[in-house]
């Protein structure tokens, strides 16, 4: 959790990973933080996240991501 | 003659009272309705300024229908709207206002109780909607109104960090909703999927190609740019068939690999502008979409949208660049030094407030001197190739390195056509004389870079100076922040 949290701090530096619990339904992020985000899990957790994933229950809060990221790993 | 924009709403009312004009996530409304709101709020704010017109009125906006209804209820006024977003830094919500100084402001976005407009009357759009309507107002309008007054007011960042608000007329837009019906053949049948912002230009097409001809918006609320899959979804279930957004919008659904599950079902016509959109983007969206006709568009606000298109007829390979082409019919094009120059009923009436750069940019045409003729200077840099227009890049970033006039912009498209490079920009360092590349991509790799340069450019071309980026920094519109890396990695490096 503490490698994603400093991956995710270093895509968005102005954005609070570790409170924030609604980053999709508030608009924290941009279209463009996703496609950054994306990439870099994908690249670092040798994963393949899809469109399928992309919703707000996965992406609203690190500890949502991170649940993904096992997920995806495990699979 | 056709004079005022509102007379597109008024026949579209007349001859489709039942067809729907406007949708979004909460629901639609059809001609009749919209008339009907666009009557009340042209009542209301021409009631409150004492029936005087081409006065600036602000509409703050947000992603659904309501600042549409606003823009036209302000329209039908006899008055020009400002779009203003009030995400934006205060700083620049103080400059916009500071410069129109308007007497009023309708909320048509989510009601925020600190509007930091002191002195400005504010009126909530969901009032405005139910005002008694004048049912004199439209006969005032046409008979007082003529089509080069102004209609609205965007505001763009200007280089020099203070926003400049450029100042459109009725002619101007009709002439653009015109001009795209005649050489898209657009009808009724439209079904416009509107992804642009509306205080950025690029919406202006969807807005009122849909009204000449009584077509259909949908806008597509920021967070469906998210996920993308249920953007996908929400165009094919409203039938989304036409699509006219900004290039870096077409670049992020292609970097989701969102075709790789889901493509749109509907769509006819796919066109872009704003910045030059990667080939490599070009062919993803066509090889899952083929059917679609795909259009480059070209043109800064200043001249109402866009000047020139292209229609993609053939496969592209990643190193070219694809061609803005040639000019709509009733614009004139023309290359002065290499400068993109424009003259038509299509160019603003200048910048608000602002006589001395109005009068930089838009100056008398130096090809003839016998009657006074306004050009437009875009500031942007292209050659003819088979007698299509290639854009070449701004003429600022034009820089004399060794002895050779450089264009930045060329050795951009070069890196741009190295596979493994998803973003790049080149500056100038003046100081230390080198030319300075920054590239993005997921790894960094500088001695590729450098070889496949080499094999494309002549030798004073080649960077000094390679800058790997994770991520390329981009600003409120999606586009490279230039800017900012030039402060960060040049002037304070």
């Amino acid at each position: 959790m503490k490698d994603l949290l400093n991956l995710l701090n270093e895509c968005c530096p102005d954005v609070d990973f570790e409170n924030e619990t609604s980053l999709i339904d508030d608009g924290v992020h941009t279209s463009l933080d996703i496609v950054m985000i994306v990439g870099e899990l994908n690249d670092v957790y040798d994963i393949s996240i899809t469109v399928d994933e992309l919703e707000p229950e996965n992406f609203n809060s690190a500890s949502a991501i991170f649940a993904l990221v096992e997920r995806l790993r495990n699979e | 003659m056709i004079t005022n924009v509102i007379t597109y709403l008024h026949n579209a009312a007349k001859n489709y009272p039942d067809k729907i004009a406007l949708s979004d996530v909460r629901g639609e409304i059809t001609y009749r309705e919209l008339w009907n709101r666009t009557l009340s709020v042209g009542s209301l704010v021409s009631s409150r300024l004492g029936g005087r017109t081409s006065r600036g009125v602000f509409v703050t906006i947000e992603r659904n229908f309501d600042s549409i209804v606003a823009f036209f209820g302000v329209a039908l006024s006899g008055n020009f709207y400002v779009p203003v977003d009030l995400t934006l830094p205060h700083g620049r919500l103080m400059s916009i206002y500071d410069t129109v100084r308007p007497e009023l402001c309708i909320i048509a976005s989510k009601v925020k109780t600190n509007i930091p407009f002191e002195g400005c009357e504010i009126i909530n759009l969901s009032e405005a909607q139910i005002y008694i309507p004048d049912d004199t107002l439209y006969e005032r309008t046409i008979n007082t109104v003529i089509d080069t007054d102004p209609l609205y007011c965007i505001f763009t960042s200007g280089s020099t960090g203070v926003p400049k608000g450029v100042l459109i007329s009725h002619r101007g837009v009709i002439d653009m909703a015109e001009q795209f019906v005649k050489t898209f053949s657009f009808d009724e049948s439209a079904v416009f999927g509107n992804q642009a912002p509306f205080d950025f230009d690029v919406s202006v097409k969807d807005i009122y190609i849909s009204l000449k001809c009584a077509a259909t918006v949908h806008v597509l609320e920021k967070q469906l740019f998210l996920m993308v899959k249920r953007l996908i979804e929400r165009l094919n279930d409203h039938k989304v068939n036409t699509l006219i957004w900004a290039a870096s919008a077409m670049r992020i659904v292609s970097a989701l690999r969102t075709f790789d599950k889901i493509t749109p079902l509907y769509l006819r016509q796919v066109m872009f502008s704003g910045e030059a959109l990667p080939v490599k983007v070009l062919n993803d969206w066509v090889s899952h979409i083929p059917d679609a006709e795909y259009v480059n568009l070209y043109g800064p606000t200043e001249i109402t949208c866009n000047c020139t298109y292209y229609k993609i007829n053939r496969r592209f390979s990643d190193s070219e660049a694809i061609p803005i082409g040639k000019p709509f019919v009733n614009s004139a094009v023309f290359l002065l030094d290499g400068e993109i120059c424009v003259r038509g009923s299509c160019l603003a009436l200048g910048y608000y407030g602002d006589h001395e750069r109005t009068e930089k940019a838009f100056c008398q045409n130096p090809l003839q001197s016998a009657y006074p003729e306004k050009i437009y200077r875009t500031g942007d840099l292209a050659r003819y190739e088979d007698g299509d227009l290639i854009f070449l890049g701004r003429a600022d970033s034009q820089v004399k390195h060794m002895g050779h006039r450089i264009e930045l912009g060329e050795i951009e498209i070069h890196a741009n056509a190295i596979g493994f490079i998803t973003s790049a920009c080149c500056l100038y360092d003046e100081k230390r004389e080198k030319l300075t590349l920054f590239y993005e991509a997921k790894e960094q790799d500088d001695k590729a870079v450098f070889t496949s340069l080499k094999s494309a450019l002549p030798a004073h071309m080649i960077p000094n100076r390679l800058v790997y980026m994770k991520t390329m920094p981009a600003n409120r519109t999606g586009k490279i922040d230039r800017a900012l890396l030039k402060k960060t990695y040049i002037e304070e490096a």
